[in-house]
């Protein structure tokens, strides 16, 4: 149980990857501050996790100091389908014969192959899709799509909301991320409270409103669930005052609820709907923005209009033909199913033993935010869950809740493990956090 | 089509498809192997209905696609497997704990687990029923692999039990078919480590290679079924039972006789009586002609496979009367060189000739040194100890007396185990001696208690660890503020134009009921 400070070498050998090399797992920790990013790196290492990411396979990750990890956190549903997927490896490892990023001018096999895949899985209404490199740039896509079909620039997002750091995504993301870059646009990105149906009429009520943006389970803010029917009725507003509903599905979507895309659980069939992260399983970035026909008008107008040298990739199709094929399978929505039956009872039942620490739990399919009776008790839980073996981090905008997000294609006798590591890191943080209170602290 | 990528390899399509299978059956079988036994006999006899009311078409369907067999015989299995599977074992429990006070010790069932089921062309509906059957008996999950000449059939039948089972409690993904079977399929489920028990009906390469996976397996082997008539025999009836058990399902079943051994002092009458039921002896070249229709040099022609007499015989330019159902095929002696000592899966009969019964023992012990070896025999006769001495000399795990080896063996006819999968034991390179059972498909963890008396046993009289489900299993997963299951919008791709109308119907209402409700 070294793994809060183990930061020695593994040996004299070092860490020998090929084309680069370390001798130690501090020099890795220093030279990323020194190279990277000194702030992220300074803080993992304060928050007791000093996680350099070195072998990668199912669910499971190594540290460079040898421990093991099970994710879950699995960067937002990147690994969805597991660290390496084998299937997806082998797609891209034959792929990459023949392919490569491709032409973004001109149509292309992987890309049309991946988008009529695409929209045969989506929900009913949307026809065409377009491509970004990541999540932020397809929520760019999205927004310019909703403002050029509707020719209005508001878009209405809720306080908290979280769908990527890109030119107008942050824009719909909270203020600490957009006024470090003087990117904050109050008057063109209203944010209105969730759940809160009067607050959306009001700001739709002008008739200005492009678009509203929701994720369909608000991820970074700690996966607060939809009251019954919100979304539905935001949808509702949403054709009342003729703005487009945008479903930013990248967190929800892939078969996390249960169902491919989390937004048909709720009755709606959006305008626009985005994915991400995990629709090609960690190995080669891509996303997608699918589109219905009223939205779809630019294409045809001026197809160049967004151009983008990566989006659309010609491996990253490839690689998320394959992995939508895999989350679309019977078998695999069976095992979603059962996984979140036995994450959700096996939680319950530890519940019942830390009521007033472990104070609720927001779960929908594999989608899970653990709340905590502490305004920083995530970041216990996080810290003892990681000693001990499994990943899981914290909501960056809530850090009383623990993000707790199990892969699709687990096996049972990991869940169980994951459930049996995960009682005694919530009750090592009960003691914690206790003591400190205790202490008066 | 070219395909662009041929040259590099990249796994068939049905082999990581069947790895999501078997993780899927892993789920399935952690849940049901925690059932009572009352919801497993619900389950059982809800599938062994479903079986039993689609026995005709599927035997018709299994005649159309595999080209082979008797469509009203099939219907006879396919009620013996489905149905008559839950008559015999409906009443038996596999899943309640047992306590031995006596020994002090108290049985747990424990159920294998994941069950691979490989079942053969020759039977493809009542081998899929009878597997099925004896998992959900066992509360095991399962996963067939239908004979790829089979395949349609086969698919359709395990489909049947399982919505009758599921709709019955059964968890999801407790039976499961590989909808595209072949080879690599075949390879990737046995070799799974997930896989628990293998249980293989069918060729020898196949239940080989079942056995060489490196997970448990029950293999059985081929018959090759000699039948002694000898001098105490009633005639009339041993021949009526003889050609009525050789022509069923135009022989095809691995019980089917193969070699009739007939004791020189009643071959007259018994040929007579062999004819009367609608055998045809051949003679001279009409043997040369047959042998030579249905083997191939040194194997079985395959075409041949379950065809009726009367289309071999025409084959062989034979003139038979057209009610004939078997070919008797005269020969001299059972030497392997005789291709007509050998397994033949249609309606021809070898017969020779022995000038006692204890020669006729002793090729009946050739027969089986050919192949068949654990599999099955039968005598008629009335003397015990010929009977006895038969039963001890030849190296098969089941004997049949006075009633036809096919539905005699597979203990249709008889009080042996109802079966489709004969064990073929030590003899037949099996680890099961017996006809498969629902009990085969089962461990138990015993509680063993000290053998010293003096040391109290707790009572465990009554006592059960196993419960019926709340609901379906898994449970959907609703979000965890919700009371309902969601209605869901339903994705693009093929739809049908009615429900089509009624959804939109449906959503104007709904959004006018939300829009009162945010007015109101
Ligand atoms: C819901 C949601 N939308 C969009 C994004 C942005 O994706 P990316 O980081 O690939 O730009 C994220 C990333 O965390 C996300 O969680």
């Amino acid at each position: 149980m070294s793994g809060q400070t183990n930061l020695e070498s593994a040996g004299s050998a070092g860490y020998d990857y090929g084309l680069f090399s370390f001798a130690s797992k501090a020099e890795v920790l220093d030279k990323a501050k020194e190279y990277w990013n000194p702030g992220k790196t300074q803080f993992w290492i304060d928050a007791g996790v000093p996680l350099v990411i070195d072998r990668r396979e199912e669910y499971y990750i190594w540290d460079m100091s040898g421990k093991r990890l099970i994710d879950l956190h699995l960067n937002g549903g990147t690994y969805n389908i597991g660290h390496r997927n084998p299937e997806v490896v082998q797609a891209l490892t034959v792929a990459m014969q023949h392919f490569d990023v491709g032409n973004h001018h001109f149509p292309a096999l992987a890309r049309t192959a991946l988008a009529e895949a695409l929209i045969a899985s989506a929900p009913e209404g949307l026809s065409k899709v377009i491509y970004g490199s990541g999540g932020g740039e397809a929520i760019d896509i999205a927004l310019k799509t909703a403002r050029h079909t509707t020719q209005k620039r508001k878009i209405v997002s809720i306080i908290k909301a979280y769908h990527g750091h890109t030119g107008l995504a942050v824009g719909t993301g909270d203020d600490r991320f957009s006024k470090l870059f003087l990117a904050d646009q109050p008057e063109e990105f209203p944010h209105v409270p969730f759940n809160d149906l009067d607050a959306m009429e009001d700001a739709l009520r002008g008739r200005d409103v492009a678009a509203v943006i929701m994720e369909t389970i608000p991820a970074t803010y700690g996966f607060p669930l939809p009251d019954p029917g919100y979304l539905r009725a935001v949808k509702a507003l949403c054709e009342e005052y003729d703005a487009l509903y945008i479903a930013d599905e990248v967190q929800t979507g892939l078969m996390r609820t249960g169902e491919l895309w989390g937004i048909t659980k709720e009755g709606i069939a959006p305008d626009i709907l985005v994915t991400g992260k995990g629709i090609s399983g960690g190995m080669y970035p891509i996303a997608c923005v699918l589109v219905n026909e009223k939205s779809a008008g630019w294409l045809t107008e001026d197809g160049f209009g967004h151009i983008s040298t990566f989006g659309g990739a010609e491996l990253g199709c490839i690689a998320a033909i394959k992995a939508l094929e895999i989350c679309s399978r019977d078998e695999t929505r069976s095992m979603v199913h059962y996984i979140a039956d036995l994450v959700g009872t096996g939680l319950r039942a530890i519940q019942a033993e830390y009521p007033e620490w472990f104070v609720g739990i927001r779960q929908n399919g594999v989608i899970l935010g653990l709340e905590f009776n502490d305004p920083q008790g995530a970041k216990y839980v996080m810290r003892h869950l990681y000693e001990n073996g499994v990943w899981a981090i914290f909501s960056t905008l809530d850090s009383r809740v623990l993000q707790f997000k199990p892969g699709i294609l687990l096996k049972p006798e990991v869940v169980e493990e994951v459930l049996d590591r995960t009682e005694v890191a919530i009750g090592r943080a009960y003691r914690e956090v206790m003591g400190l209170r205790k202490a008066g602290r | 089509m070219t395909a662009l990528l041929a040259d590099i390899p990249l796994e068939p399509a049905g082999v990581p498809r069947g790895r999501a299978m078997v993780e899927r059956a892993e789920w399935a079988a952690r849940s049901f192997a925690t059932y009572d036994i009352d919801t497993v006999r619900r389950i059982a006899k809800a599938a062994a209905e479903a079986g039993e009311k689609h026995a005709s078409e599927f035997a018709e369907a299994a005649v159309a696609e595999t080209g082979f067999g008797v469509a009203e015989h099939k219907v006879l299995k396919n009620v013996a497997c489905s149905i008559g599977i839950w008559n015999t074992y409906g009443s038996h429990d596999y899943v309640s704990p047992v306590v031995h006070a006596d020994r002090r010790i108290v049985e747990i069932p424990r159920p294998a687990g994941v069950v691979l089921a490989l079942t053969p062309s020759t039977n493809p509906v009542a081998t899929t029923y009878f597997k099925i059957m004896l998992a959900l008996l066992s509360r095991n999950a399962i996963i067939i692999s239908p004979h790829p000449y089979a395949r349609k059939v086969g698919v359709q039948a395990a489909h049947v039990m399982r919505d009758a089972a599921i709709a019955a409690g059964a968890p999801d993904g407790c039976i499961q078919v590989a909808e595209e079977p072949s080879i690599p399929v075949i390879n990737a489920l046995m070799t799974d480590e997930r896989v628990d028990v293998i249980v293989a009906t069918g060729g020898t390469p196949m239940v080989r290679a079942a056995y060489r996976s490196g997970n448990p397996a029950i293999g059985v082997g081929p018959g090759n079924v000699p039948v002694l008539v000898d001098g105490t025999a009633d005639l009339t009836l041993a021949a009526r039972r003889l050609v009525a058990s050789k022509s069923f399902d135009n022989s095809i079943l691995c019980t089917n006789e193969s070699v009739v051994i007939v004791e020189e002092r009643i071959e007259a009458p018994f040929t007579a009586a062999m004819k009367r039921e609608g055998a045809y002896v051949l003679e001279g070249d009409e043997i040369d002609s047959v042998r030579g229709v249905i083997f191939e040099g040194d194997h079985f022609n395959t075409a041949w496979v379950g065809k009726s007499a009367v289309q071999i015989a025409d084959a062989a330019g034979v003139k038979v009367p057209k009610a004939t159902k078997v070919l008797v095929a005269p020969f001299s002696i059972v030497v392997p060189e005789e291709m007509l000592a050998h397994e033949k899966l249609c309606p021809v009969l070898g017969m020779v000739t022995v000038p006692s019964a204890a020669r006729g023992i002793d090729a009946a012990r050739a027969v089986l040194r050919i192949t068949g070896s654990g599999h099955s025999a039968a005598i008629h006769s009335e003397d015990a100890d010929t009977i006895m001495a038969f039963a001890a000399a030849v190296r098969v795990l089941r004997v049949s007396v006075n009633v036809g080896n096919s539905l005699g063996s597979a203990g249709i006819e008889t009080n042996l185990a109802p079966s489709m999968t004969i064990g073929t034991g030590f003899f037949g390179r099996s680890s099961v001696g017996e006809n498969l059972e629902p009990k085969h498909l089962v461990n138990h963890t015993r509680i063993a208690y000290s053998s010293d008396e003096r040391i109290p046993m707790a009572d465990f009289a009554g006592l059960s660890p196993w419960q019926a489900p709340h609901g379906p299993v898994p449970s959907y997963p609703i979000a965890s503020n919700m009371d309902d299951a969601p209605q869901l919008v339903r994705a693009n791709g093929p739809a049908s134009e009615s429900t089509d109308e009624l959804r939109d119907e449906i959503r104007k209402l709904v959004i006018e009921e939300l829009r009162q409700i945010i007015k109101g």
